[in-house]
């Protein structure tokens, strides 16, 4: 029970991009075409995924033992970092495909606050690692669905007389805004 | 770039090449603290710290640090000098370390700040990457502080936490939530693209 709660507020409720602003520089920069903007989400998920595991890993299992919490940022973003780039090698060899569609997309995740912030906030709330599992998927299925919707409203808007000043990211704002404010609808779930 | 003046690397920073309202970068610690204009001062001086003195430090070193391996350096000595804020905040303003929660470790993964060590800091002397990490920094604090400052008036009627609207206004409780802070940045965005464009024709 404790985990599908988990699981939707991660999801909907404390949605990364529209209520806690994690991973807003991809929102803003990859979301004008629905595929790649999938392509996007599911890559961030995938690393989500991993880069949670791992860095719940090493905190619980080196940083605290030997009582050197004070290294847990340096650590985690070293740790993000190259589990980046074996990420990128792993796809490339195991599926070339899958590697193309991601492209570009792979390396800029390492910079992506929405992978350390998940990290961080699942040692601030201190999960236990099926706890921190579940909730990396649902913060990166959110993710996904979010920048999916913006994709799809941006679409859309490229036809639509937007005035001269709000053009390009101004009216990407504004959006943005009312999608939160639409996602705010959420809260009462549970 | 070269035949800028001191003074031009330094103003660069706070309107033409603003790093929030120009080029969009860092955008997701000013959406998120923006909610009272203390937290906004407190995250710009927080950035504005671990730019300078990264920017130091790398100027310093930019022909030691060989090029493969620049972007991993880059963010050791940026995530060393996040520790070190963090813990100053924490130890003396733990109300405010608390409030800003996670987004000030997130300033080890802000673009602006790696940006400006790739862009500048890397092939610049000393005194030119202070400048220009002192113009950038005061360029966001002033934007944080702008939008926080608008936030906080009209989410809750004070400012830095002083009443100052009259008694019957009743606050706009929106602003104070996620929907406020994007539908006010869009509005500035849309405010500086305005100006821009009145100051060029």
């Amino acid at each position: 029970m404790n985990l599908i709660v988990i699981f939707i507020s991660a999801a909907l409720i404390n949605n990364f991009i529209l209520s806690q602003f994690l991973g807003i520089c991809p929102f803003v920069g990859v979301s004008k075409k629905i595929d790649s903007a999938f392509s996007m989400g599911i890559a961030v998920t995938f690393v989500m995924v991993i880069s949670a595991m791992v860095t719940w890993l090493i905190y619980h299992l080196i940083l605290v033992p030997f009582n050197l919490q004070i290294l847990e940022y340096v650590a985690f973003i070293l740790v993000i970092a190259s589990l980046v780039q074996l990420v990128e090698m792993f796809i490339r060899k195991v599926s070339k495909p899958l590697y193309d569609a991601l492209g570009i997309f792979l390396p800029l995740i390492t910079t992506n606050c929405a992978i350390l912030g998940l990290a961080l906030n699942a040692v601030l709330n201190e999960y236990n690692f099926s706890e921190t599992l579940i909730y990396s998927v649902g913060a990166g299925l959110g993710f996904t669905m979010a920048l999916v919707i913006m994709a799809g409203i941006r679409e859309e808007l490229e036809l639509a007389p937007v005035p001269r000043s709000f053009q390009g990211a101004a009216i990407t704002m504004i959006v943005a805004g009312s999608l939160a404010l639409a996602f705010m609808g959420f809260a009462g779930l549970i | 770039m070269r035949n800028r003046t001191v003074i031009q690397e330094f103003i660069k920073g706070l309107w033409e090449e603003n790093p929030v309202l120009v080029s969009l970068l860092g955008l997701c610690p000013v959406l998120a603290v923006t909610v009272s204009a203390e937290n906004g001062m407190a995250m710009g001086l927080a950035a504005t710290f671990v730019l300078i003195s990264s920017s130091f430090l790398v100027s310093m070193f930019r022909k030691v640090i060989p090029g493969q391996v620049r972007i991993a350096s880059y963010i050791v000595i940026i995530a060393t000098f996040v520790t070190i804020a963090d813990r100053f905040l924490a130890a003396f303003t733990p109300d405010i370390s608390k409030s800003l929660g996670p987004f000030i470790p997130l300033i080890i993964v802000n673009c602006i700040i790696l940006g400006r060590q790739e862009a500048f800091a890397s092939k610049n002397n000393i005194g030119r990457s202070l400048l220009d990490a002192l113009g950038m920094g005061v360029g966001f604090t002033l934007t944080l502080l702008v939008l926080s400052s608008i936030r906080e008036i009209l989410g809750s009627g004070t400012w830095f936490g002083m009443e100052i609207m009259w008694p019957s206004f009743s606050p706009w409780q929106v602003m104070i939530l996620p929907p406020g802070a994007f539908l006010a940045l869009g509005c500035m965005i849309a405010g500086a693209n305005w100006i821009n464009r009145r100051r060029k024709s």
